[in-house]
């Protein structure tokens, strides 16, 4: 008993935070690498629909980017309520199509422009019109490799 | 001699750093959108001004799918719902029971759709997907039966074979002018 009386008697010395630094570069880090910085503000609504059949986008640098949905509701006196085509940081029509691909085009080097591909963000609630119209203009454009973008979810039985 | 013992046990105290480390993971945590950058691929037919020639196709060999405005499928004449889509167009292509009806060989399958302008864009989407699911379920059945092991674990010489035996056809006609949302 006497054994246990002295253990008693010792201060328990706290939990060594030495480490928590560490730890929390850890973290740190893994986010830093992790994230991506957003360089445009959406000024479209877009929520993708979900498909199972998904390919992944490999390299950042070959893909562009076409959003089409609803003008959010800060946008929604200037832009109106129909849904509009967003490229880079402005709202765009089919027209500007072109344009954008060829700036994005000269940013890439030579050698890879062939596996350029656009990935359009469309809004589920969209209609397949101004959808048909981008994709018109996209292969008048020559940019035939696009990526419809999607969640994921499970194949149907 | 004081004066360097003084300096000795006059270390940074690194107790704060772990204060500076949180602040700036906070910072990453609410500004990572952590990329969902996936995506249905699809290669878009070249555009040229002509008409595509007149092309004198087999009808059995042709699927044709519609969705209308309304979001409805009429695959073949016949209402179908969306569900039973991958599995009539796997039979279709495949031909088990070698119907009439269906394609003389996966070979000479073609997938047809055509969408009105008023379709959705979600509804639309979901009938691809399930087409390409049809392809994607058969490839993985032939690379079972003809190589004993999953698509993926096979060469790209293999893969290719079993594409090639199975072509993914999918033609896509210019969109009729119904419902176009105002």
């Amino acid at each position: 008993m006497s054994r246990f009386k002295k253990k008693q008697g010792n201060v328990t010395p706290g939990i060594s935070t030495a480490s928590l630094p560490d730890i929390v570069f850890m973290l740190l880090f893994f986010f830093m690498v992790v994230t991506k910085m957003r360089d445009t503000e959406l000024m479209v609504k877009v929520n993708t629909p979900q498909a199972s059949e998904l390919t992944k986008l490999e390299k950042k640098t070959l893909v562009n980017f076409i959003f089409i949905g609803r003008p959010t509701d800060k946008f929604k006196s200037k832009a109106g309520t129909k849904p509009r085509i967003q490229l880079g940081d402005k709202f765009a029509t089919t027209d500007d199509i072109p344009l954008f691909l060829e700036k994005h085009k000269v940013s890439v080097a030579e050698s890879q422009r062939q596996s350029i591909i656009t990935s359009l963000k469309i809004d589920m609630d969209v209609s397949m019109g101004i959808v048909g119209d981008v994709k018109t203009s996209l292969r008048k454009a020559g940019q035939l490799k696009v990526n419809y973008s999607a969640k994921k979810r499970e194949r149907t039985k | 001699m004081a004066s360097s013992k003084h300096r000795m046990s006059n270390e940074i105290n690194a107790g704060s750093m772990a204060d500076i480390a949180f602040l700036l993971l906070i910072f990453f945590l609410v500004t990572t959108t952590i990329a969902e950058d996936k995506g249905v691929l699809v290669k878009l037919p070249q555009w040229s001004e002509e008409p595509p020639p007149e092309m004198k196709l087999n009808s059995r060999n042709v699927y044709s799918v519609l969705v209308n405005a309304q979001n409805q499928l009429l695959v073949r004449g016949e209402q179908m719902k969306i569900e039973e889509l991958k599995n009539n167009t796997k039979i279709f292509i495949a031909n088990p029971d070698k119907r009439s009806d269906m394609s003389e060989d996966p070979q000479k399958a073609i997938i047809s759709i055509k969408n009105d302008r008023g379709t959705k864009y979600h509804t639309y989407l979901e009938v691809y997907n399930e087409l390409k699911a049809a392809y994607n379920e058969l490839w993985e059945e032939s690379a079972m039966a003809k190589f004993g092991k999953n698509l993926s674990e096979l060469t790209n010489t293999q893969q290719k074979e079993i594409k090639d035996a199975i072509p993914l056809v999918i033609s896509e006609a210019e969109p009729t002018k119904f419902g176009e949302e105002k």
